[in-house]
């Protein structure tokens, strides 16, 4: 008759812990987190502790002198101009074109797709070199702007066209995926109860892509605002006239004033750190607005 | 208001999604709109309701040729799959919305949608959301607003699609309910053809873009038109074989009698739903023997798996208290005859 | 209403949407970027291709691709490290980092320019510590590939960033049932995962480094044959009237972008990759 093996006779199988096999050792998690923190720090940090440390080099009554002073006060305002008028204009386009792909159907739309996003691909000299090319005095409309005593460029309709061209798709860009994800279903529920077309986009449509919409403005708002290549190519540099706050900023600098500089950058700096606040807020509410009808209907309480 | 289309058509880069379709439903019917997905039931509805263009072809709504007119002019309710209600609308505001459009006055409002509130057994939550509501709750409230203007026809795209089975079973009662209460001209579509034949007095059948059959839920199940309503509609057996001599098929021990304008030789497919197999213990008239080789129990019926020889098996189902009663057992011994059974051609199938 | 625009749509409006798009697209892009190309017609093939392949030129080329590419290379090794300790790991002051990551895009270029001269320069508080090291940053080729690879930084991250986070784990699980170790599952399982995107970012980060300009202008240098990029080039040229010349440079770029456009929607359609903010 055979024995039961005695317990001390049993084999035991290895443990695999498979908590330990699902993530990464403690040291080799300390160690990434180190390096991307690193990274993180000296190639962002350092950089904003710069501008601020710059800027107050020669002290607060300094810093206030470079900002208040009159040329920095007007491009302030030329940016402001600038900004506005690209954040207005590209909103319009942002919804006439994300409702014309969104809500029908036609050929050739992935094209159309494809050459609302060149402005995003295009570097920004080119952006600028265009109009100079199209408005300059060699350009091709040049003679006919002169003889009409027209100016584009080196004034302000330059400026602002640079900027509105560079800032072209960014509403678009949201606004198309977002309503693409929404559907048309509720636009098509109000049509049959009846609404007109203006009523079906402020009643139904607009509320449900607004926060979309001002995720677009702002990216397309601190983009208009710290656009520097395309409009330093149209903008001809007059001190006073023709300059947004990065090329005074560039006028400073190149004049050696580098204290004044930085004064001035870190205006357009905290501007930039706004901007990531405000992305960071309204990104979490924009999110909870992409669900899918199908999802939507079957969330909600049991 | 009655809902006429003839020869209606419609094609998406050259598929077909609805081809040459005609019917005719009377002011005041319940009709289901029955298929399979991708069989053009949707497109279907949506056309009628002014959601989608047709290619070729006439929409008649109350007799006026609508073929062409506007969703608003069509005076439809219409309700979606999704309920797509307005998200950022109360309640109300949802229900109101095709009133306000219309211009009426804020008290024929009100009155309006309490009494849609009512109707819907929703009273009180007025002031939700649509996120803060069920299922279901959002489906009435969807088919609340599509009454509201008071539309002549009510259209349902597969409405109680989203939801679990119990609640859809409510909500079918409801509709029956609701129909009987308004005496609406009412449409709806669905793949579920029990719901489809509990709910609708009428069924149309569609296939590939067409309707392959236009009759009564009980029309549809004793008498499908063809090879795809046997199969799609209750369960069945099919059996293929040929016609052996005029008005005559053989399979196995059984002797199927044809239409006799079928030629000798032909290709047939016979279908029977397993309800119709006749078994009991004794030989009784007209039975094959046959041996049990499997049972199944589905509830408040019974499965069988009938061996009747030459290596061709059936299937037999039978209520459960029968089937206790007679005391069938796997690998007894019993006699079954098939007392129903539909007969196609098999070039005929699509 | 319209019965030739049945085949679009019941829902108002296309016609008045379409024709404003339309109009605003070819007002604000298309035509100006059809003056560039006409522009150029001014010249014979043989005096473009002498334009833009002078060595001056060349050079501007080497230096602009070249470290564009170093950059896009650094962000790509990093990139993937800074994304999955965001996602997958937990400690203090992670949100903070998370939204930091996009400075990049909302700084403007200008003061990130003068801000890298001034951190990299000799006087600087990181160039102070690489000078005695024999590595000048600033005015040099690698100041260049620093100035891009700050641009480039949040491309790669925020396009893995998605990814991972849908990763399954399910997926881990079963390599781990299956008998892998840690190393394993990473190299062999997720990292190839995570390859489309990986790619696709490096690529963003590519192409908007090759265009940058307000960023790099102040830490180059700009010295001709050395240390000039070649959107200066352009401004160059142009400040000496040398409209030929601007634009022929122009052109090649624009058809670089749009060559990198289109491969990049091609990238993106192929593995179902989503476009980052």
């Amino acid at each position: 008759m055979e024995m039961a093996p005695r317990v001390d006779e049993v084999k035991t199988y290895p443990v695999l812990d498979p908590a330990r096999a699902l993530t990464e050792p403690r040291w080799v998690r300390w160690v990434l987190i180190a390096v991307a923190l690193s990274f993180i720090a000296l190639f962002l940090l350092v950089p904003l502790a710069q501008v601020f440390a710059s800027a107050l080099d020669k002290g607060m009554g300094y810093y206030f002198n470079a900002v208040r002073e009159p040329a920095a006060l007007s491009a302030v305002k030329l940016t402001l101009v600038a900004a506005f008028f690209s954040v207005v204009f590209n909103s319009a386009f942002g919804l006439a074109s994300a409702w014309a792909i969104t809500k029908f159907r036609f050929p050739g739309k992935s094209l159309l797709i494809t050459l609302i996003d060149l402005p995003f691909t295009v570097s920004p000299v080119v952006s600028g070199l265009i109009y100079v090319l199209l408005f300059g005095l060699q350009g091709l409309l040049g003679p006919w702007l002169k003889a009409h005593n027209l100016h584009i460029i080196f004034a302000l309709p330059g400026i602002v066209l640079a900027t509105v061209f560079v800032t072209f798709p960014f509403i678009s860009r949201e606004l198309i995926p977002l309503m693409q994800e929404q559907g048309s279903e509720e636009e098509e529920a109000a049509m049959v109860l009846g609404a007109g077309g203006r009523q079906i986009f402020w009643k139904v449509t607009l509320p449900n892509i607004q926060w979309g919409l001002l995720y677009g403005v702002i990216l397309c708002n601190a983009r208009a605002m710290g656009e520097f290549g395309a409009v330093s190519v149209v903008s001809g540099h007059i001190r006073g006239l023709t300059n947004t706050l990065p090329l005074h900023v560039e006028i400073l600098y190149n004049e050696y004033d580098f204290t004044a500089a930085f004064a001035v950058a870190s205006l357009l700096t905290f501007l930039a750190v706004l901007t990531l606040i405000a992305k960071t807020l309204v990104g979490l509410k924009y999110e909870k607005s992409r669900q899918t009808p199908a999802a939507q209907a079957e969330s909600g309480i049991a | 208001m009655s809902i006429e289309v003839r020869g209606l058509c419609k094609h998406y880069n050259g598929f077909k999604a609805v081809h040459n379709v005609s019917a005719k439903l009377e002011t005041g019917s319940l009709t289901a709109l029955l298929g399979p997905s991708g069989s053009g039931k949707s497109t279907l509805l949506r056309m009628i309701a002014g959601l989608e263009v047709p290619d070729s072809g006439e929409i008649h709504l109350t007799g006026r040729e609508a073929t062409f007119a506007s969703a608003k002019e069509r005076n439809v309710g219409f309700v979606f799959q999704h309920y797509a209600l307005f998200k950022h609308m109360t309640v109300f505001e949802n229900i109101a919305f095709g009133l306000r459009v219309r211009k009426q006055g804020e008290r024929g409002i009100q009155d309006r949608v309490f009494e849609l509130l009512k109707l819907i057994q929703l009273t009180g939550y007025e002031k939700r959301y649509p996120s803060q509501l069920s299922g279901g709750q959002r489906q009435r409230v969807a088919v609340a607003r599509a009454l509201a203007p008071r539309p002549e026809v009510l259209l349902l795209d597969e409405p109680f699609g989203a939801l679990d089975a119990k609640v859809r079973e409510e909500l079918r009662e409801w509709i029956l309910r609701l129909h009987e209460e308004t005496n609406m001209t009412t449409l709806f579509v669905t793949h579920d053809q029990q719901e489809a034949m509990e709910v609708a007095g009428r069924i149309l059948i569609m296939n590939h873009g067409e309707i392959e059959q236009d009759g009564t839920p009980i029309e549809i199940f004793d008498q499908p038109a063809t090879h795809f309503i046997a199969q799609f509609v209750g369960e069945s057996n099919f059996i293929d074989t040929e016609v052996s001599e005029k008005g005559l098929a053989v399979w196995g021990p059984f002797r199927f009698s044809v239409a006799p304008s079928l030629p000798v030789g032909k290709k047939i497919r016979i279908y029977f739903r397993p309800n119709d197999v006749y078994m009991t213990a004794q030989f009784e008239t007209l039975q094959v023997r046959a041996r049990i080789a499997k049972t199944r129990f589905k509830g408040t019926t019974i499965e069988y798996k009938l061996d009747i020889g030459e290596d061709k098996y059936i299937s037999a189902q039978i209520p459960k208290g029968v089937a206790l009663a007679s005391g069938f057992k796997e690998g007894g011994e019993v006699y079954a005859a098939i007392t129903a059974f539909h007969v196609f051609p098999i070039d005929a199938e699509g | 209403m319209g019965m030739k625009f049945k085949s679009t749509g019941i829902l108002p409006g296309f016609g008045l949407t379409m024709g404003f798009t339309l109009a605003y697209l070819s007002l604000i892009v298309l035509i100006p970027l059809a003056a560039l190309i006409l522009k150029s017609t001014t010249l014979t093939w043989a005096q473009f291709v002498q334009e833009v392949t002078s060595p001056r030129v060349m050079a501007s080329y080497k230096l602009t691709f070249g470290a564009s590419l170093v950059g896009a290379l650094i962000n790509s090794v990093f990139g993937v490290i800074v994304a999955w300790v965001l996602v997958r790991y937990e400690f203090p002051g992670k949100k903070l980092v998370d939204a930091m990551v996009d400075l990049p895009f909302a700084l403007p270029t200008a003061v990130a320019g003068i801000t890298l001269t001034a951190l990299y320069a000799p006087t600087g508080w990181i160039g102070r510590l690489l000078e005695p090291l024999g590595i000048p940053v600033a005015y040099t080729p690698l100041g260049v590939v620093v100035a891009l690879t700050f641009i480039g930084l949040p491309f790669v991250v925020r396009t893995l960033q998605p990814v991972l986070e849908s990763l399954d784990p399910e997926m881990e699980k079963a390599a781990v049932s299956l008998g892998a170790g840690r190393w394993y599952t990473v190299t062999r399982v997720i990292l190839p995962t995570l390859a489309p995107a990986w790619i696709t970012g490096s690529s963003l980060a590519f192409a908007r480094a090759v265009g940058e300009y307000g960023s790099v202008v102040f830490i180059a240098g700009n010295m001709p044959m050395k240390t000039e990029i070649t959107p200066l080039l352009i401004i160059t040229k142009l400040e000496q009237y040398d409209y030929a010349g601007a634009t022929s440079i122009g052109v090649v770029m624009l058809v670089i972008s749009f060559t990198l456009l289109l491969a990049i929607n091609w990238l993106q359609s192929r593995t179902g990759v989503h476009r980052i903010h």
